[in-house]
Formats: C-alpha cells, sequence, structure tokens
C-alpha cells in the first residue's frame, strides 16, 4: 500500500477547565491512504468532532491542541498561519452538520463560494464567477447561475448543503472532512447527499474523514472505521472486518444497537449507562463500568490499541472473548 | 432583491409617526396653565394684548379647530413668529438645526470610531486586562453626565491647554469642525459606551458561530474573516442600537451646545424657555423629533440592507 | 417561595460593588446632617473659594459654603430624584403591562404602537419641553419622566409576560379555575417581573443623570438647594479658579450611577445565572 496522505500521531487536545484540564481527546493516531473514506464513529461526546477540528486547528478556544497532523509530509500542528492558510480549504477542506449555522446569514452563496477561490487561485473575478457557477451545476443545484445572489435561508435544507459542498470543493481539496453532513437531513436527503460525496471522491480522487454517529453511514459510505470512546480511539479496521467481526466489547455493542430490517434474529444489545464525563475518566478501561465483559483487569490500566486481524486493532482486554462472539451481521 | 418596496413600505408608516408628533408638540403649549399670552406677557400685561396674542395664536378658537389650523400651518411651513426674536420660527430651525446636525453626525462618527475597534480588542481579548479596563472606562463614562464632562474637558483642553477653544461655532467649515471637535467628544463618550458594550457581546456570540470556522476552514485571512463574517453578523443589532440612540444623543445635544456656547437648535430652545418664546420651543420640539423618525428610517435601511433576512 | 431564590450562587462581584456603593448612598441621603462637618447653606464670607483643606476637605464656594456638605446633602435630593422619577412609570408600567401582556391581541398592538411613538421623541428634548411649558422644578420633572418612562416597563413586563403564559404552570392555573387576576398578579407577574427590576436600577441612573442635566440647565431643583447638577452649575464659571466647586459633586453623580448599573447589571448576570 502506498504511503498514507494523512498521519496523524499522539493527538491529544485539551480544554482548560476551572478543575485542571480536561482530554477531549487523547492520544489518537491514525493514517489515511489517497481516496479512502474513513468513517469516524462515536457517540456525542466521545470527541470524534473535536478530532476533525483539530486536524484542522480549529478547536474553539481554550482548547489546545499536541502531537502531530502529517499532511505531505508537513506537521500541520506547527505551520506558519500564510502556510496553514494555504492549506486549509485549499488542499483540505471541511463541512458542518448543520449548514444553516455554518452558511454566513448576510452574505450572498457566490460570495462565499467566490472568497474561498480568491483565498486559493488565481481566477480573475470572471472566472470565479464562472467557476462558482460550474461547482453548483457540479453539486446539483438547479439554476445555478441564477442562484449564486441567493442568501442561505433562501435555499431547502438539503439544498443548503449542497450549498455547503460546493463551497468546500471550490478550490479542489485532497481531503474532505465531513462533520455529521447529514445528520440534520430528512432520510432521503441523506441517501443524496452521501452518494454526492461518494460521487464527488470517485471523479475528484478526494480522501474523506466521515465523522458520524450512524454506523448505517459508515456501512454504506466508508472504507475503514475507526471507533471513539470518551477521547480516545478504541477499534479500528476495515468496515466489512470490524462489522464482521467487533474487536471491542463496546464496538460490538454499538453494532448491537443499530436496528436493522431483515435480521430479526439477532439481538438487538443495548449498552447500559452512559459514557464518563471527560472530567473523570476512570483510570482503567474508559468502557469498563458499562461493559458485561469487563474483568478487574480492565479497570486497573488503560488497554492500548493492538492488532487483532488483517490491519484491524482493537483496544480491549477480552478482545479474543469479544472476536469469538462473531458479528451481528448475517 | 430591491429594497424599493420596502423603503415604500416604511416610508408610509412614518406618516402616523408625524401625526402623533404634531399632535404631541400641538398639545405642549395647549399644557400651559392658563392661557399662553398671559404666560407668555407676564403679571402686567394689558387685556387687548393679551387677546391680541391668543388671537394670533388661534388660542381663541376650540381645540380640534386649532389643531386643524396647526396641521395646515406646519404643512404650509408656517411654524409661527418668535416673540423675542421677531423672526419666524421655520428661518430659526433653517439657521440653527444645521448647526445641532452637524454637532450630532460629528459625535455619531466619533462614537462609531471610538467603539469599533476597541469592542474588537474587548471582545477578543475577552476577560485580560485591556478588555476590564475598556469597559472600566466606558462604564464610567456611562455613568458621567454631558454637562459634567463637556465642563471638564472645556476646562482642561480649552481653558488650561489652549488646544481646543471654549466655546462658540467660528466660521467656515473647517473651523466649525475645529469649533464642534470637544463637544462632539464630549456628547460621543456615553453613545460609544452603549454602542461598544452590544458590538462586544455580538462580537462573542458571533466569533463562536460555525460559519466563522467555516470561514476559517476555507483559509481566509484573519481579516478577511474578521470584518467580513464576523463584524458583519455583529452589526445587525448595533445599527439598530444606534439608531434607538440618535434621540439620546440629540437629548444631549441640547446640553451640550449649552455648554460649549454652540448657537445651534439645543441652545435655541434653553434660551426660549428662559424666554418663555413658545412658538421657538414648539418649533424646535416638532424639528428635532421629525429628525429622529427620519433617523430611525434611515437606521432601518441600513440594517435591512444588512441583513437578508429581514422582511422586506 | 420558588426553588430559584433557596439556590445561592456566587454574588457577582458587580453586583457586590454596586451594593456597596448605593449603601453608602443611602446611608448618606437618609442622614446627611449626622455625616456632614457643615450648615450646607451657611455663608462663610471669611472662607470664600478655599481650595481644600483638613478644614474643608472639598473646599469653600464662591459664598464660603462648604464644598463637601453640600455634596453630602445633595444625596437625599438626587437619590429622591431617583426614587421619585422612576417609582411611579415603574408601577404604572409594571401594571400596563402585566394585563397587557396578558390580554395580547389589540392591547398589545395598541402598546406597541405607543411604544414606537414615544421612542421618536427624544427624551431629554420632551422632557426639557414639557417643564419649559409646566414650568422648572422637580416634581414637573417627575411629571414630565412620568408621561413618557412607563411605556419602556411596561413593554418589558409584556413581552415576559407572553414568554411566562406558555408555560405549563399558568395553564395549571387556568385548569385550577383561578381568577385572570390571581394567575395574572400571583403566578405570572412574580415571574415575570425581573426585566423590569434591573431595568429599573438603569433608568435610576438614567434619572440621576437628568434630574441634574435639568438642575445645571436651571430647570430643575432650584439653587440654593444642594443638588450636584445646580452645584456644578454654580461652579463652573470658576472651573480654572476654584475648580473643587465642580469637580467633587460630578464625582458623586459618576460614583451614584455606577452604584446603579453596576448593580443592575449584576443582578441581571445573577439572575441569568439561576435561569
Amino acid at each position: 500500500m502506498s504511503a498514507p496522505v494523512l498521519s496523524v500521531r499522539a493527538l491529544r487536545t485539551t480544554f482548560a477547565t476551572p478543575r485542571g484540564a480536561v482530554a477531549a481527546v487523547d492520544d489518537v493516531s491514525f493514517d489515511l491512504h489517497q481516496g479512502e473514506v474513513l468513517g469516524l464513529v462515536g457517540e456525542s461526546g466521545s470527541g470524534k468532532s473535536i478530532t476533525l477540528r483539530s486536524v484542522m486547528r480549529l478547536v474553539p478556544p481554550p482548547g489546545r491542541v499536541t502531537g502531530e497532523v502529517i499532511w505531505q509530509g508537513r506537521d500541520l500542528l506547527t505551520l506558519d498561519p500564510p502556510a496553514l492558510r494555504r492549506v486549509r480549504g485549499g488542499e483540505i477542506a471541511m463541512i458542518f452538520q448543520e449548514p444553516m449555522t455554518a452558511l454566513n446569514p448576510v452574505l450572498p452563496v457566490g460570495l462565499q463560494i467566490t472568497e474561498n477561490l480568491q483565498a486559493h487561485t488565481g481566477l480573475t473575478a470572471a472566472q470565479r464567477q464562472r467557476r462558482a457557477v460550474e461547482l453548483f451545476d457540479l453539486v446539483g443545484i438547479p439554476g445555478a447561475a441564477r442562484r449564486l445572489g441567493d442568501y442561505p435561508h433562501q435555499f431547502s435544507g438539503g439544498m443548503r448543503q449542497r450549498v455547503m459542498i460546493a463551497i468546500a470543493l471550490a478550490s479542489n481539496p485532497r481531503l474532505l472532512l465531513a462533520d455529521e453532513p447529514t445528520t440534520a437531513l430528512d432520510v432521503t436527503i441523506q441517501d443524496q447527499i452521501l452518494k454526492l460525496i461518494l460521487d464527488l471522491r470517485r471523479d475528484l480522487g478526494m480522501s474523506v474523514i466521515f465523522v458520524t454517529h450512524d454506523l448505517g453511514v459508515v456501512a454504506a459510505t466508508c472504507d475503514r472505521i475507526a471507533v471513539m470512546y470518551a477521547g480516545r480511539l478504541i477499534e479500528t479496521g476495515s468496515v466489512a472486518g470490524v462489522f464482521a467481526r467487533p474487536a471491542h466489547a463496546y464496538t460490538r455493542g454499538l453494532l448491537g444497537s443499530v436496528p436493522r430490517a431483515g435480521a430479526e434474529r439477532a439481538p438487538l444489545l443495548s449498552i447500559e449507562g452512559t459514557p464518563p464525563a471527560l472530567a473523570d475518566i476512570p483510570p482503567g478501561c474508559a468502557f469498563a463500568p458499562r461493559c458485561a465483559l469487563a474483568e478487574p483487569a480492565c479497570h486497573a490500566a488503560r488497554p492500548a490499541l493492538a492488532l487483532v486481524g488483517d490491519g484491524h486493532h482493537s483496544a480491549c482486554l477480552r478482545a479474543a472473548d469479544v472476536l469469538a462472539q462473531g458479528g451481528l451481521l448475517p | 432583491m430591491s429594497l424599493l418596496p420596502y423603503l415604500l413600505r416604511r416610508l408610509a408608516q412614518l406618516v402616523p409617526t408625524l401625526l402623533f408628533i404634531a399632535v404631541v408638540v400641538f398639545l405642549l403649549v395647549r399644557l400651559l396653565p392658563g392661557d399662553p399670552a398671559s404666560a407668555m406677557l407676564g403679571d402686567r400685561a394689558r387685556d387687548a394684548d393679551v387677546a391680541r396674542i391668543n388671537h394670533d395664536l388661534g388660542l381663541d378658537k376650540p381645540l380640534a379647530i386649532q389643531f386643524l389650523y396647526f396641521l395646515k400651518a406646519v404643512a404650509t411651513g408656517d411654524l409661527g413668529t418668535s416673540i423675542t426674536l421677531k423672526l419666524p420660527v421655520t428661518t430659526l430651525i433653517a439657521q440653527r438645526v444645521p448647526v445641532t446636525l452637524l454637532l450630532t453626525a460629528m459625535s455619531a462618527v466619533i462614537a462609531v470610531v471610538l467603539a469599533l475597534p476597541l469592542a474588537f480588542l474587548s471582545a477578543l481579548r475577552r476577560g485580560k486586562e485591556a478588555d476590564v479596563v475598556i469597559r472600566g472606562v466606558f462604564q464610567v463614562g456611562l455613568s458621567m453626565p454631558v454637562f459634567y464632562l463637556g465642563l471638564v474637558l472645556l476646562t482642561v483642553f480649552g481653558a488650561r491647554l489652549g488646544w481646543f477653544p471654549v466655546g462658540g461655532y467660528g466660521t467656515g467649515l473647517a473651523d466649525h469642525l475645529y469649533h464642534l471637535f470637544l463637544p462632539a467628544l464630549t456628547l460621543a463618550l456615553s453613545l460609544s459606551a452603549v454602542l461598544m458594550r452590544n458590538l462586544r457581546a455580538a462580537i462573542i456570540a458571533v466569533v463562536g458561530a460555525e460559519y466563522v470556522d467555516f470561514a476559517r476552514a476555507k483559509g481566509l485571512r484573519a481579516r478577511t474573516v474578521m470584518l467580513r463574517h464576523v463584524l458583519r453578523n455583529a452589526l445587525i443589532s448595533t445599527v439598530t442600537l444606534f439608531g434607538l440612540s440618535v434621540g439620546t444623543l440629540l437629548g444631549g445635544a441640547v446640553v451640550t451646545e449649552t455648554v460649549f456656547a454652540i448657537p445651534g437648535a439645543g441652545r435655541l430652545m434653553i434660551d426660549s424657555i428662559y424666554g418663555r418664546d413658545y412658538p421657538v420651543v414648539q418649533g424646535m420640539t416638532l424639528a428635532l423629533a421629525v429628525l429622529v423618525s427620519v433617523t430611525f428610517l434611515l437606521t432601518d435601511i441600513l440594517q435591512a440592507s444588512l441583513d437578508p433576512r429581514v422582511k422586506r | 417561595m420558588s426553588a430559584r431564590a433557596r439556590v445561592r450562587p456566587a454574588l457577582p462581584a458587580t453586583l457586590v460593588l454596586g451594593l456597596l456603593l448605593l449603601a453608602v448612598n443611602l446611608a448618606l441621603a437618609l442622614a446627611p446632617g449626622l455625616i456632614a462637618p457643615y450648615d450646607p447653606n451657611a455663608f462663610d464670607y471669611n472662607a470664600l473659594g478655599q481650595a481644600p483643606s483638613l478644614a474643608h476637605p472639598f473646599g469653600t464656594d464662591n459664598f464660603g459654603r462648604d464644598v463637601l456638605s453640600r455634596v453630602i446633602h445633595a444625596y437625599t435630593v438626587d437619590m429622591q430624584i431617583a426614587v421619585f422619577a422612576t417609582i411611579g412609570p415603574f408601577l404604572a408600567g409594571t401594571l400596563i403591562g402585566a394585563l397587557v401582556g396578558y390580554a395580547g391581541g389589540l392591547a398589545e398592538t395598541v402598546l406597541g404602537r405607543i411604544v414606537d411613538a414615544v421612542i421618536t421623541f427624544p427624551f431629554l428634548v420632551l422632557v426639557i419641553a414639557i417643564v419649559a411649558v409646566l414650568g422648572p422644578g422637580l416634581s414637573n420633572m417627575y411629571i414630565a419622566v412620568g408621561i413618557v418612562d412607563w411605556v419602556f416597563y411596561a413593554r418589558l413586563i409584556a413581552a415576559e409576560m407572553k414568554v411566562q403564559q406558555r408555560l405549563d404552570y399558568a395553564d395549571a392555573g387556568r385548569a385550577m379555575g383561578y381568577s385572570p387576576a390571581r394567575i395574572i398578579f400571583r403566578h405570572l407577574l412574580p415571574n415575570a417581573i425581573t426585566p423590569a427590576l434591573v431595568y429599573w436600577m438603569t433608568d435610576m441612573a438614567l434619572a440621576i443623570l437628568l434630574g441634574s442635566s435639568l438642575g445645571y440647565l436651571g430647570l430643575g431643583a432650584q439653587p440654593p438647594t444642594p443638588e450636584w447638577g445646580v452645584q456644578i452649575a454654580d461652579g463652573k464659571n470658576f472651573m480654572t479658579t476654584a475648580w473643587w466647586m465642580s469637580v467633587f459633586p460630578g464625582i458623586a453623580i459618576v460614583l451614584t450611577g455606577l452604584g446603579f448599573s453596576l448593580t443592575g447589571d449584576g443582578l441581571a448576570e445573577l439572575l441569568r445565572v439561576k435561569k
């Protein structure tokens, strides 16, 4: 396999609170390859969105990010502001969950595209305008030329998400960071947007990191999956491998809680309890207090990610037992 | 999208407002205990004079008829004649209101010029020393009466240091601006404090918005993010507040003009009160109220052009 | 007593400082005679325009009156202005706002129009005009302020009443068959009144600014009443020779204004935190 386009190493993002620093993301490492779609999965508060923002250095203050984010041989975390600006939007683009809040309400959408082009290309104003129309066509907004002067509130939810994707893709980025881009949408619109992102990935040769809590979305769109719990990665692997044979008790529970048509005999597992607050994560495995398989060792020390199969890693002391239970898919 | 229909509708809304102003200004003089003519002429007035003035002012007719006369007179630009200056009130308005207008406009500019950068500094250094100092100074500024601040500035920068004239209006525009600088600064401080507080809060709210992150994620310069994305959104509520503050500013101008001996509408109004020159009081009140409602209109239009979500 | 009142979060620093300033104000306003070293109106022709000294910490004015004593006695007048000018509008506006907010519909539209119209007048200009007609003096100022000021309270209360009405407990009250009066005044109003209370603090600061401005213009308190605006006007021609005549009353105005506005800010912060 070729060298990864993005290598995240020992990423740690902390927020200062009156009661000391709290790590929202702790010791997260992963690789992403050319053209690959990685699904970053977890419950809300697991640190998946903060991981994405940390890569872009968009963590809200007073957040502090340490570790390495190696993109094209450069560490984004130590890049000077002009170089960082060239990467942002130009090489790596980001889209958000709620286009209504991610689009500036008082600027016409056309300007919100062309300002991206202005920052990253040498196009003239007229060329930028033409490119904006192309982009609207590309993402499937009808009447592209007419709609550039419109404001975000004049679009429907699905169209607004297309607008945001068009803006993000304006300068041909090579990596798209998508933070729950379909969560706010109706199911039918969701499918359209997912298909759009996959088509664009294929046509433009992008890599994608897809943050979601929806395993159905991961199954439908991603090549690889990385599961987060309480700020840490607890399992990574190919989507097929992890879905067929989860190797972490939490992942198995998560998979079990997805209701699935045509699988009525599989038991619908649910995970008891709630994730720990980031301010007091237990010393051992963070999932242990909720885990049916937990043994004393699980509470003692935090397990590291270990290889459990072909490109399949898990941070679970009971990985062998979980694997033995098999997956839930037929 | 065109602003024209919005503009027309907003202009139509101005009509009842102006009518209300007319009613209040009309009733103002009728509030006088006894009849205005005796009040104006004093205790030793001769009956014939009282009757003549009452007749001249149309005060011997029923109230509703008087109001119609008043409306007709106002509509034809006749606001009566100053009793002490023996000049038509409209002439006085034409002479004096521009002075007040220049003073308030200048202080509005100073207030904005002070408030904008300081609000940014304060919001972006939230909780740091700069923020605490800026907010502290403006908090004191809000509690300081205009006449007192004016007196202190006048004494220090006018009388003691001699940097500025100790009052008056001068001749020629440059000289006017020079004479009006201290008074405009005086008048600007409290407005600036109000605007700064509001803008600071708005900037803090907007900076945390997702569209600002999205703008940063596009690789825009920090300055572009601040000016195009943050400031524009933060200004919307501040523009409305600015419009609402113009009335306060004009009220302050009345006092400031008195402190700095500036021959504006406010100064004339106070002098007329001392001289019991009611047609002038009435005319000036009318002129200033109309000025405020026109300013409301202008700020509404500005706000509508800043915020596409406003129903047009 | 609602559950809210029993929760006791740390008091905001602004509130503590504001209340402290107001407490000092109140003490000076209620018992100026106990604290002031001299009679505020006693002329002393042997001590005309003296600079601050041990005998006269704030100096003396052009009639030899002790500036400190006049500043202290003015607390009674100016605090009285703060309360008298605003209490009427506060009560009337709250009552009208509560009824309008409960009734909604046409009453609300009418109130909205009145508010629109009132804000069109430069407040100070209107008050000056009314005082001009009624004649100078504090009681006419109260009337002038009262004519205008109630609308701001009414608007605040009406808006908050609407919010409260949508909450469940209002429906519960109706379901129990309580009279509208009981629902309005026992149930809704106590919960809707906080924004008006916060505004009252600001309004009292504004009233002092207004009262002293009128005093300065000769339209408010009349000499020789010790009032800060009047005192500043008395000293304005002596700014270069006897600055203390005007400067100290001005400081008193600023500190009093700060007391009210800090209390208002702190109150707003406290109540927002509780919510």
